[in-house]
């Protein structure tokens, strides 16, 4: 077998099976966030039963050109994860992914209602938010390893982590922006909270909002797979940690998202470049001097 | 068939009531009742909800606002009418500014007396409702029920 057969059952393999991952997370995070409220919650294949009955509703749409616009970001986001999965390039994906975010911020602000396009402005703002910490960690990544490229990076002696706690601090940090969940929920209000309707998918409904459904769980495996990426290196035995970790990562986020309420944008945007500048900064300046 | 019973989201309208319905509503969501475990979701969009909740009796001012929210609604839809103010327009009846319950602007499913409706009641009204849901479903894939833009053909040619 060459390498192409191999990448290709590879990228078949994520296409299939990060949805399905990206659910199961999801409803297992319903049914833990509902124990931590002393409730019993919805089933684990709760996530599914929403998907399939969206897809079974009357399509609906503000503007065609909405239908168009979900996919594309559907397509970018899956490539995001396709790119850090095959092994390729991080900053590439990184740049895709806010690619797609755009795509998602067009189909909101096409509708012209307030509220969708609030959401989508505030959106953008999250972008702001956690844009410089990525960077700063594809940054600090390409410093201890010498590549942006996620095969060479998974390749080392010793876990990235090992050089880059700081940035590993941040990136969790943005992780709650990236994910949507309190107290950084500002773009989408969740389901008790709603001041803003839906946010940035209010006009977003049936097939369409399953496509961002889709989305959403293709990132959280994408996410999960670049904590991953911190911990991973040549042993074998790293892997297992590495899932491990990822779904302890996961939990905090549940954690955090459950005992928060919602910050305003003006400080989620200071907070989370403040954390950034002394953690993931200081580890970089560090790195630096190491590396020399 | 595909089962959507399972996963019904909910979206709840407040008319002219005391808002003793809209917090029975509210304790439907509660570690009490807990109304999540079936499926239930209360959102704030009508674009994304299934089931319409409408609490209190529909005036002048407020009827025009009930129709447009059913009508932002996706197909198969439902309505519940929760508490006698949503039935028959309730004590308030014989106001000036009252039109009646909520069947005087759209077409109501499922019918939840009370005053105010006790949870157990509303979540009754909401099972009863999801059966409706499914049943709407089996006639829209049969096309026996007009779809979205056949609608909008309609109100055009109108």
């Amino acid at each position: 077998m060459n390498e192409m057969t191999v990448k290709i059952i590879v990228a078949v393999c994520y296409v299939i099976l990060a949805p399905i991952l990206g659910g199961l997370l999801d409803g297992i995070g319903r049914k833990i966030s509902a124990r931590m409220q002393r409730r019993v919650g919805p089933p684990i294949l709760q996530p599914f039963h929403d998907l399939g009955k969206l897809l079974h509703k009357d399509p609906i749409h503000v503007a065609p050109s909405q239908n168009f616009l979900m996919m594309s970001y559907l397509f970018f986001v899956i490539l995001t994860g396709g790119m850090i999965f095959l092994g390729m390039d991080l900053l590439m994906s990184m740049f895709i992914l806010s690619t797609a975010v755009m795509f998602l911020y067009f189909a909101a602000t096409v509708t012209g209602s307030p509220y969708s396009t609030i959401g989508a402005t505030r959106e953008l703002l999250q972008m702001v938010a956690y844009e410089p910490c990525v960077l700063l960690t594809c940054v600090g990544f390409y410093i201890v390893r010498g590549s942006f490229e996620t095969a060479e990076i998974i390749n080392g002696d010793i876990s990235p982590i090992a050089y880059l706690p700081g940035i590993f601090v941040a990136f969790i940090f943005i992780l709650t922006i990236k994910m949507r969940k309190s107290p950084f929920d500002i773009s989408t209000s969740h389901h008790p909270n709603q001041e803003i309707v839906r946010g940035i998918t209010s006009e977003i409904g049936a097939k369409n909002f399953a496509v961002f459904t889709l989305a959403e769980w293709y990132e959280t495996v994408f996410l999960m797979g670049m904590v991953a990426l911190f911990i991973v290196n040549k042993n074998p035995i790293s892997i297992p940690v590495a899932i491990v970790v990822a779904f302890l990562v996961y939990f905090l986020e549940l954690l955090i998202d459950n005992c928060s309420a919602r910050m305003k944008a003006d400080k989620m945007i200071k907070l989370s470049w403040m954390v950034t500048i002394i953690a993931a900064g200081a580890n970089l300046l560090a790195l630096i001097y190491i590396f020399k | 068939m595909y089962n959507i019973t399972r996963s019904p989201w909910v979206m709840h309208y407040d008319g002219s009531s005391c808002n003793g319905c809209d917090i029975e509503v509210l304790a439907c969501l509660t570690p009490v009742y807990d109304a999540e475990r079936f499926g239930i979701i209360n959102t704030g969009d009508p674009m994304q909800a299934d089931i319409l909740l409408v609490t209190g009796g529909i005036n002048t001012q407020n009827a025009p606002v009930v129709k447009q929210l059913y009508d932002q609604m996706s197909d198969p839809k439902v309505v519940v009418a929760v508490g006698v103010c949503a039935c028959t327009g309730g004590v308030f009846k014989d106001c000036y500014n009252i039109l009646g319950g909520a069947d005087q602007v759209i077409p109501v499913d499922v019918y939840v007396p009370g005053c105010a409706a006790r949870p157990q009641a509303i979540i009754d009204g909401i099972v009863k409702g999801i059966g409706v849901f499914q049943e709407r479903l089996e006639k829209m894939e049969k096309g026996e029920l007009k779809n979205q833009e056949e609608k909008e053909e309609a109100g055009k040619e109108e």
